[in-house]
């Protein structure tokens, strides 16, 4: 792929996430504010989330969006302050996506199985 | 001089970059956190009674704030680029600032 063609599909990569990520976070932040008028404890969220089909397709569509989409605006930020490589933020972008689709889907999997 | 400085929409861009990056650095907590209730859920309860100190609580209106920020300032962005040149948006900046704090807020009553 050459790097004209690879910037602009980071650039739409970006754009479709944000897109996404602007409804889980309508979503999101409507649930946190009903969630916290009852005090939030380990047991509401097990109760709330656990063994839920549709909350568990709507945090896995969450953190995927979120893993496509922080890569990218973390890459504009080493590419204007540091002097790294494209190479080198193109491995830190993968590593940043793996990390946070890891410790996500650990959570999300997690917390979707305490209602099994 | 920097008169760029003076103008809403370079400081809207300030913030865009400053809430992406903090909410990107909260995240792998927030995760790690969350998976808690799988194995450790009385760690858990532990840290979320230590979240309802008042401190704690306007700690998190800010990741509230800055995630709405986050949020309306990308609607701003993609408005600007994908829909036509309208004089409304100019005003878009102010209304993204009205709709963060008002976010923060209901999260604040509704916590307190």
């Amino acid at each position: 792929m050459t790097p004209q063609r690879a910037e602009t599909l980071e650039w739409l990569v970006q754009r479709a996430s944000a897109a996404v990520l602007a409804l889980c976070v309508i979503v999101h932040l409507t649930v946190i504010v009903l969630a916290v008028q009852g005090g939030v404890t380990a047991k509401e969220i097990a109760g709330r989330v656990g063994g839920s089909v549709p909350w568990l397709a709507f945090y896995s569509v969450f953190v995927i969006a979120v893993a496509l989409h922080a890569p990218a605006g973390l890459r504009n930020i080493l590419r204007e302050y540091t002097s790294l490589g494209r190479r080198a933020t193109h491995w830190i972008m993968a590593a940043v996506c793996v990390l946070i689709l890891g410790l996500g889907f650990r959570a999300v999997v997690g917390l979707y199985g305490l209602g099994a | 001089m920097k008169t760029h400085r003076n103008h809403a929409n370079y400081w809207a861009f300030v913030l865009h970059r400053v809430s992406g990056l903090a909410l990107l650095l909260f995240l792998p907590a927030h995760f790690y956190v969350l998976a808690l209730a799988v194995e450790e859920a009385a760690t858990l309860d532990m840290f979320l009674s230590w979240t309802e100190a008042p401190v704690v609580k306007l700690l998190e209106t800010g990741l509230v704030i800055l995630l709405a920020a986050h949020m309306t300032g990308g609607l701003r962005i993609l408005a600007i680029e994908f829909l036509a040149w309208r004089d409304w948006q100019k005003s878009v900046v102010a209304i993204t600032g009205g709709l963060s704090l008002a976010a923060g807020l209901i999260f604040l009553l509704n916590a307190g």
